[in-house]
């Protein structure tokens, strides 16, 4: 098992899905049993990682290898790096949690349902461990089906519309991404004579811009399909709204991050130069910003509280695509962390809107009002979360946006602008939401008997509500993790020194004892784009002081700057 | 000089499963006479013992390989692959039929015996390095293949897809012998390698026209045979009205040995023209992935559906036939084998759900076998998954393999249109599974039997071969290059 981990924690799902599938289907308790505790196990088992994993080490860790089609140049390839770590815990964790939380609400087929998510998180985790880009398509691809399944059996009236339309996006943009690794392929087979789907070897590609920039929109269409980016994210709201509690979590806690970790491990280190073309970054940037503000917008104009989280998925995707063509550390950190964000705390919110479901079994916002007066600890979370999301200081979302917006800001100060215009639209339709399901009397009759949250839901919750503390106050580890990883990726963007450098340096967390000038300049100058629309006075102040050299005062005071612009829209 | 013309012992070795079938075929005929009515059953078991003795001395004479009886057959890894590749789907098919006659209470040698005179056509096909002989085993495979489509006499939709399979197929072998006979007076020889000689050699070319024309007319032929755009139009009728086992076989069998013959005679005849015929296999290809895939859209009769599907098929193996490498060739076997295991598992799953007369030939006859028989679903969704191409299965390796051979030809435009309308085909497949998992059983499901244990042996192989198809390539993937090297041009 010491070299084997990451193919334990693989494979664990898979052959729990084996098991599964060799009990009877009548014993339902058994069958429940069994997946959580395999969902549970291979989140243990993946706890390992954090103790073994070492953060300094600048390649990929727990490095697997054995051939596979050896006639082709694919192998069994895995390895791991901060931003695959990251990602594979949250998927692990997120999985327990989606086989958990359906305990009570499946009983009709429960055997399919557990063993499609067993093999969905062994899809799942395979994208983020594969160094080969066959393997990686392989896993990416298998993920279709078991989602399919879940959206198309366990969800809700226009499951079967959603489930096709949902396959047919994705499975029409995988190819297209299978065309750009073939042309990857078939590029190093032509310069070096060897046949393979190594990423590493891939990496040693020199290739002329113009057929970097057809295989970019090849790999593109796969990914941005995914992510969703905006104008190929018309399956999202569908997929989501009807699929399952467990399906939503799953679909906007990992699988959206497939698209953003595609861009992150593919598009940008094999393709630099295309990447890094003014007019790509240009069209990425805007489809990015356009997502943010038209998924904000859209959700200010739901009546159904599931469309509105799911909406809000894509203007928060955005923001990670922002940070991701923002190319540079502070973006790229962002990005990752953003990531990770929108895993726990959409994931909160498709739980949350799950449980309400389940007692009242209707999502129409209107049909909801005053339940936190029945509901005092389920509203508690729900306040919790709407905060973490709309990137309140102290919790998760504020680290993660306020960072890519820092990054971008570095770029061009409009992008920073329209991204805060973005992030206050987002406060103002998840405030909206909350007050309008939450606050106010209680006026329908049935909504008088609600029950607060049971223990098992309260156990669901916690621990994602925890983590949105936790990197909300401490990120720090999650920068650390991120640093290097982040680095490699910027190196690639810009082979040349000088840049690499200054871009590379600012990815220091707050707090952290930094000496250059540069350093201590970058971070004063990020957060001045987020605050200018409100409280300009404040931000100059912060960045004088920043400026002077006490860094460590430097968050309390964004945090607090932040926190009146927020009460202003609040206010409003 | 006579002594020349008298064959060796080894030469029979070379023809030994063609013989075996031979033998078994006609064994069966003669103890149909004899077998009471409810033993008939036993003849089946005598077929596929047959095939199993077939299918291992197609084996051994690959011990033995080499050209027999003048250099109108030759055993190389190629012709061990498709012989045993219809051999296998024989095999597949008798286990589906044995199950499936007892329910219509219609067993006979009678049908047995056809399957394994049509399998030595398909062999012998397989093998043929002989116009002559190609055109002797297509016949064979033909004929007994147009009394298995209408096997059931009573049956109207049997009748009609009999009929229409022989007319059209009789005008198919027509142009195939019209062509023949153009490359006999052209090259003064139906010897494949004798025509590649005279066609390469300068000084004996005869005039491209005349070549063209005699290379169309034997391709129209096999495109015929194959189903391929334009001269598909009978594979819906007769798929959907033959009973679903035969369908089974039609769509597999000779399928695979036209394909072989297919690349046999362009790749060693004609190999040295490939400039001229892979522009116009580069049309045909496109639509036939293009016609197949839409015209499925919006079928609702499985079977139907079925068959346009199998004629898409038809259009990526000619996608690869295009491509004109020895990867290309490899593409085609690998595609061919897992075609043969998903199509057929689809068929016998849809033969076994159709029940008594095949009255449940609907796409909404198929709800809710997910919940009625779990399994059945299961492995009827994994050869769907197949045919869709998705990872895992053996129809995404074939599909990869194609278009990789493609692409590496430089046919970037065919690769991306077949890609975007093997996502097309994913609409129509999805229709399958929506009806098991997400439709609530009706009728057909009340009538709906458990799976004959011959059926369940049928199914259960296909799919275990696509999954290892799908997972480790690899098992087949080294004879593959090598049977391609073998069959590449001098």
């Amino acid at each position: 098992m010491t070299s084997h981990l990451l193919s334990s924690i693989l494979f664990l799902p898979l052959a729990g899905m084996l098991v599964l599938l060799a009990m009877p289907s009548e014993n339902r308790k058994l069958i429940r049993g069994w997946a959580n505790a395999v969902s549970i196990a291979t989140f243990l088992l993946s706890l390992c990682l954090i103790i073994r994993f070492d953060i300094n080490a600048g390649g990929y860790q727990f490095m697997e290898r054995a051939q596979w089609i050896p006639s082709i140049g694919a192998q069994y390839l895995l390895g791991m790096d901060g931003i695959s770590l990251l990602m594979v815990l949250l998927t692990t964790l997120i999985s327990a949690i989606a086989v958990l939380c359906s305990w009570r609400s499946i009983t009709d087929r429960s055997k399919l349902f557990y063993s499609m998510i067993l093999l969905l998180e062994t899809g799942v985790l395979g994208v983020f461990l594969s160094l080969d880009l066959f393997l990686f398509y392989l896993f990416w691809d298998v993920v279709l089906i078991p989602m399919y399944f879940l959206i198309g059996i366990y969800g809700g009236e226009r499951r079967g519309y959603a489930a096709i339309k949902f396959f047919l996006y994705t499975l029409l943009g995988s190819l297209f991404m299978l065309l750009g690794f073939l042309a990857l392929y078939f590029q190093y087979a032509a310069q070096y004579g060897v046949y393979t789907f190594e990423l590493q070897k891939l990496l040693t590609l020199n290739l002329p811009a113009g057929t970097e920039e057809w295989i970019f929109f090849a790999l593109f269409l796969g990914f941005a399909v995914k992510i969703p980016m905006f104008p190929l994210h018309t399956w999202l709201p569908d997929a989501h709204t009807e699929a399952p509690t467990a399906g939503s979590v799953l679909l906007a806690s990992l699988l959206l991050k497939m698209g953003t970790y595609g861009f992150l491990r593919f598009s940008l280190p094999l393709l630099p130069k295309a990447s890094t073309q003014t007019w790509i970054v240009q069209l990425m940037v805007a489809l990015s910003l356009i997502a943010i503000i038209y998924g904000a917008l859209v959700c200010l104009t739901q009546r159904d509280w599931k469309r509105l989280v799911a909406y809000s998925s894509v203007s928060h995707m955005g923001f990670c695509t922002l940070g991701i063509f923002a190319l540079n550390a502070k973006g790229l950190t962002g990005s990752v962390i953003q990531q990770v964000n929108h895993g726990i705390t959409t994931g909160l919110l498709f739980l949350l809107v799950g449980f309400i479901y389940e007692r009242r079994h209707t999502r129409e916002i209107s049909e909801f009002g005053g339940v936190a007066q029945v509901m005092p600890f389920y509203a508690t979370v729900f306040a919790i979360t709407v905060f973490a999301s709309a990137g309140l200081p102290l919790l998760n979302g504020f680290i993660g946006e306020f960072t890519i917006l820092s990054g971008a800001f570095q770029v061009n100060l409009w992008w920073a602008v329209v991204g805060v215009i973005g992030l206050i639209l987002g406060a103002a339709y998840l405030l909206w939401l909350f007050q309008r399901t939450m606050l106010g009397p209680l006026k329908q009759e049935e909504n008088k008997s609600l029950r607060d949250l049971f223990p098992r839901e309260r156990l669901l919750v916690l621990p994602l509500v925890f983590l949105a503390f936790a990197i909300g106050i401490y990120p720090r580890p999650l920068f650390a993790v991120l640093e290097k990883p982040v680095q490699n990726i910027l190196m690639r963007l810009a082979p040349d020194p000088r840049s690499g450098i200054a871009d590379s340096s600012p990815a220091t967390p707050p707090g952290r004892n930094v000496s250059t000038q540069e350093t201590v300049a970058s971070p004063s100058a990020c957060w001045r784009p987020a605050l200018a629309p409100t409280t300009p006075a404040l931000t100059q102040g912060a960045g004088s002081k920043l400026s002077a050299g006490r860094k460590n005062r430097a968050p309390r005071l964004l945090y607090r700057s932040t926190f009146l612009s927020l009460i202003q829209v609040e206010a409003r | 000089m006579i002594g020349n013309y008298v064959p060796h012992g080894v030469e029979y070795i070379r023809i030994l499963p063609e013989i075996l079938l031979c033998i078994f075929g006609i064994l069966i005929m003669v103890l149909e006479a004899v077998t009471a009515e409810g033993q008939k059953r036993m003849l089946g078991v005598l077929a596929l013992v047959g095939i199993v003795v077939a299918f291992a001395a197609n084996l051994y004479a690959y011990t033995v390989p080499g050209q027999a009886f003048q250099n109108v057959i030759t055993i190389d890894a190629f012709a061990t692959f498709f012989r045993g590749l219809v051999l296998v789907v024989g095999l597949l098919c008798v286990f589906a039929s044995l199950g499936y006659l007892r329910r219509q209470h219609a067993e006979s040698g009678e049908y047995y015996s056809l399957i394994l005179f049509s399998l030595i056509g398909q062999c012998i096909l397989s093998t043929a390095n002989e116009l002559i002989m190609v055109f002797i085993g297509l016949e064979i495979s033909s004929i007994a293949t147009y009394v298995l489509a209408g096997y059931f006499r009573d049956d109207r939709r049997n009748n009609e897809a009999a009929l229409k399979y022989f007319l059209l197929g009789s005008f198919a072998t027509a142009f195939l012998l019209y062509g023949i006979a153009w490359c006999y007076g052209l090259t003064g020889s139906t010897n494949l390698n004798e025509i590649h000689r005279v066609i390469s050699d300068p000084g004996l070319r005869p005039p491209v026209v005349l070549t063209g024309i005699a290379a169309a007319l034997i391709l129209i032929g096999l495109l015929f045979k194959v189903s391929a755009a334009p001269f598909q139009i009978w594979a819906p009728d007769v798929y959907q009205g033959a009973a679903s086992p035969v369908t089974a076989f039609l769509s597999a069998g000779p399928k695979a040995a036209a394909f072989a013959v297919l690349l046999r005679i362009f790749m060693t005849g004609f190999g040295s023209f490939s400039f001229r015929w892979a522009p116009l296999l580069w049309s045909i290809a496109l639509l036939t992935m293009i016609i197949g895939n839409f015209a499925a859209l919006t079928q609702s009769n499985v079977k139907r559906l079925m068959a346009y599907s199998s004629i898409a098929h038809a259009g990526y193996i000619l996608v690869a036939i295009t491509a004109d490498s020895q990867l290309g060739i490899a593409a085609v076997m690998f595609y061919l084998a897992a075609y043969a295991l998903m199509n057929i598992g689809a068929f016998v799953v849809i033969g076994h759900v159709a029940a008594k007369n095949e009255r449940y030939v609907r796409i909404e006859d198929l709800a809710g076998l997910a919940k009625r028989q779990p399994a059945t679903a299961a492995l009827f969704a994994l050869f769907v998954f197949s045919l869709i191409g998705v990872p895992l299965t053996g129809g995404f390796f074939a599909k990869f393999y194609v278009f990789r051979a493609a692409l590496e030809a430089h046919l970037v435009w065919l690769t991306v249109l077949g890609l975007a309308t093997s996502a097309v085909a994913a609409f129509y497949y999805l229709k399958i599974v929506v009806a098991m998992y997400m439709k609530e059983p009706g009728e057909s499901m009340a009538d709906l039997a458990p799976l004959s244990s011959g059926t369940r042996v049928a199914v259960w192989a296909a799919a275990l071969g696509t999954l290892i198809l799908g997972i480790f390539p690899s098992v087949l993937l080294p004879f593959l290059s090598y049977s391609a090297s073998m069959l590449g041009r001098q």
